[in-house]
């Protein structure tokens, strides 16, 4: 078990307002954390900052990833070390087709990793194998990238996408909203089937109930810019009682 | 540095790939225009008197035009230095041969040419199945296929041949849909023009090819002055392709085509053009001058015509692919790309005249500007009186990369037939910042990212190119997206 991810007193401002506040948080291989919090607490902001969004100006902290300065890479660059987001609101790329812009992205990571680029046919099969594993509309990947997904079609695609690039860190930012239960139980699937030694997950949710299908080794709470609190599996179930007040009182 | 100016800087870096001349001996007649100058370009193609009279009928026609400053055409969203007519050079033809026989006797600069930009003939002949007619300046140097073809009656030759073999086909339609009055450019064509393709679809024929021509203008101050015509008769179709690379030169360079279509009763074609031809420097210094007139004419019931087009090049496009539809049940189509960067202006569009009954068009042009270029659409539905139960959708896309370049719309209306069905839609819109970041999460490149996105915005246009065509066009569009650097 090593470090994946360390994250050292990470304060991160938009347009001069801070919003992270000072976050520490190590990420080891094959650990799964949840992140919960109120809404505007900053959860998909530090997901933004650890991809590598430059709206968000870096105040003070470091990232270690894998023994890098990950602040100091391009967002293509992180994603191609195996950084790997699934958005909370996935963009829209018309007229972009997603079997090709697959094949960009696997292939860019392959170079990068030093593995021959995927042919189409080896890429048609991979697809067909990931999209299985998690119950995607295979329709759907005829189509552009997410347009006119509904959404959770398009947090789905996310999650099918993650499949297909293999990261080795994937953030997950409130992937379960939307989902109906079908949707959530089939994702959930393919994310419990992608976790390994070598990987580390982290989860941003509102909802415990997701963390009954993934189970969470640590759960974090973040109010304010901060991560407030930490615990196991029972802090997702006493916060689902007693709602954040508790926490923030507490503090 | 944000996305887009970086990619600006990349962009504006670039260099034209197909920048450069060849040296080959070339028959040039002096600069300048006067009725001596239409005389002896007549007698270097061995004109038959006809032609002659025509030639001098449109050069009169011509110097009124050009002495009446009302009618020399300004109004177009771009702004150009007034060209001196006296200052070109209306013929040149690449050897002292008119025409050639094989292509062991072309002169070998000019294969090595063809080959530089892709276009190696024999390799083409074997493999692609597609005809060429290749223009290099004015004279046709090379054609194939014309047995393939001539089995099916279909005539696939220069303008040239055609006044010769065909002259009363060509006195029949030439002019016919672009008359010498039409404009100012189309007038000096008709008195200059030295030559050109000429295609015929007999009856009930479907070409079984599709045709392709390559122009080149390659001598420098050399005016290049091509006619094209295309007569599909009865129930016949083709797909027709023009494709087009100059290279570098200072001075711009004046290039003035007409490209006449007649489509008769239930006949189709389709008229595909890839333009990259040299835009100039960052500076706008250099570059070519497009003032194309191209019409087609859906002469016969259920006739239709289709343009298509991918515009990237030339320091100023000026360029309205127009259908007049004539015919009940005919169709218009018009498709169209046009990128600009660097200091390139485009003012591009298309005009639909509906005059027959339950006559229908379709407009989709999609514009993107880089770096300081400006790219306008243009387009004119007019619905007569006599049209009832005519239709229209029109959509203009634009994509802004950066903030230093233009997009501008014109559409024009004009409908005189209450029954008439228009819609329009357009769009201005940014390559996002949140679609980058997007692309560039799944490890794709900045520069990939950029390419992505643009040909995305242009996919529905790019699959109504041929096959091989959409290939070229791709790549291209590429190119052109490609920053020079590293
Ligand atoms: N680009 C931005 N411009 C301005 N304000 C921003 C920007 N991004 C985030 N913020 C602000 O920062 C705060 C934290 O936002 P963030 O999206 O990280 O919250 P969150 O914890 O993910 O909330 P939710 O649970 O609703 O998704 C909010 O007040 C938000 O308005
Ligand atoms: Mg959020």
């Amino acid at each position: 078990m090593k470090p994946i991810i360390e994250i050292k007193g990470l304060k991160a401002s938009v347009e001069g307002m801070p919003i992270l506040k000072g976050v520490d948080l190590t990420i080891n291989s094959g650990e799964v954390h949840a992140i919960m919090g109120p809404n505007g607490s900053g959860k998909s902001t530090l997901a933004s900052v650890l991809a590598g969004n430059e709206d968000y100006e870096i105040e003070d902290g470091t990232v270690d990833y894998l023994g890098h300065d990950l602040l100091e890479m391009d967002v293509d660059e992180r994603a191609r070390e195996g950084v790997f987001l699934a958005f909370q609101y996935p963009v829209e790329l018309p007229g972009v087709s997603t079997m090709n812009f697959l094949k960009q992205a696997v292939n860019s990571v392959r170079e990068h990793r030093g593995q021959e680029p995927l042919g189409a046919a080896a890429l048609l099969r991979l697809a067909k194998d990931k999209a299985a594993l998690i119950e995607l509309d295979a329709r759907l990947k005829q189509r552009s990238v997410n347009q006119g997904f509904s959404g959770g079609e398009k947090k789905r695609n996310e999650i099918f996408q993650l499949a297909m690039l293999e990261p080795t860190l994937a953030i997950l930012d409130e992937t379960d909203s939307g989902l109906d239960i079908d949707a959530l139980r089939s994702v959930s699937h393919g994310v419990n089937q992608l976790r390994n030694p070598d990987r580390g997950f982290l989860i941003i949710t509102h909802y415990q109930r997701l963390l009954n299908y993934i189970e969470p080794d640590f759960v974090h709470v973040m109010a304010g810019g901060r991560l407030v609190r930490s615990g196991g599996r029972d802090l997702a179930v006493e916060l689902e009682e007693h709602g954040y007040d508790w926490i923030q009182t507490d503090h | 540095m944000n996305t887009d100016t970086q990619y600006l800087h990349e962009v504006a870096e670039s260099d034209y790939e197909h920048g450069w001349s060849t040296d080959i001996d070339a028959d040039t007649i002096p600069k300048g225009l006067n009725e001596d100058v239409i005389r002896l370009i007549s007698s270097k193609k061995q004109d038959p008197y006809w032609m002659l009279e025509s030639r001098l009928r449109a050069f009169r026609h011509w110097q009124t035009l050009l002495a009446d400053s009302e009618k020399y055409p300004r109004w177009a969203h771009i702004n150009y230095p007034q060209i001196d007519f006296q200052e070109i050079s209306y013929y040149s033809a690449p050897g002292n041969k008119p025409k050639y026989e094989s292509l062991d006797e072309v002169d070998p600069e000019l294969i090595k040419t063809f080959e530089a930009l892709g276009i190696p003939l024999e390799e083409q002949k074997v493999l692609a199945g597609v005809a060429v007619d290749a223009v290099i300046d004015s004279v046709s140097v090379a054609t194939t296929f014309k047995e393939e073809l001539a089995k099916h009656g279909i005539i696939f030759c220069s303008f040239t041949e055609a006044i010769e073999n065909h002259g009363d086909l060509v006195q029949k339609y030439m002019g016919s849909v672009v008359p010498y009055t039409d404009n100012f450019y189309a007038a000096l064509n008709s008195a200059v023009f030295s030559d050109g393709s000429f295609c015929y679809i007999p009856a009930g024929v479907r070409c079984p090819m599709e045709l392709s021509t390559y122009f080149r203008i390659n001598e420098a101050g050399t005016g290049q002055f091509e006619r094209t015509l295309i007569i599909a008769e009865e129930g016949s179709y083709v797909s027709y392709l023009e494709g087009c690379t100059a290279p570098r030169r200072d001075e711009n360079q004046l290039h003035a085509a007409v490209v006449e279509i007649i489509a008769h009763k239930d006949a189709e074609v389709k008229y595909s053009t890839i333009q990259n031809w040299y835009p100039g420097n960052e500076d706008g210094k250099g570059g070519v001058y497009n003032f194309v007139t191209k019409r087609g004419i859906c002469e016969g019931q259920g006739s239709k015509i289709s343009w298509t087009q991918l515009e990237t090049g030339s320091a100023i496009t000026w360029k309205y692919p127009s259908v007049i539809l004539k015919g009940d049940h005919s169709i218009g189509e018009f498709y169209s790309v046009a990128f600009t960067k660097g200091r390139q202006q485009a003012d591009t569009g298309t005009k639909m005249l509906h005059l027959g009954r339950n006559t229908s068009s379709t407009i989709i042009s999609k514009g993107i500007s880089a770096d300081r270029s400006n790219n306008s659409y243009r387009g004119l539905v007019r619905i007569n009186k006599g049209a009832s139960n005519a239709r229209n959708f029109t959509q203009c896309d634009s994509m802004l990369l950066g903030d230093r370049c233009g997009a501008h719309t014109f559409p024009y209306l004009e409908i005189h037939n209450p029954t008439a069905q228009v819609e329009h839609e357009a769009t201005t819109s940014k390559v996002g910042e949140d679609q980058m970041f997007y692309c560039q999460q799944r490890g794709i490149s900045e520069q990939d990212a950029i390419k992505l996105l643009v040909s995305g915005f242009c996919q529905d246009i790019l699959t109504q190119l041929p096959m091989e065509f959409a290939v070229e066009a791709r790549k291209l569009l590429a190119i052109e997206l490609e920053g020079s650097v590293g």
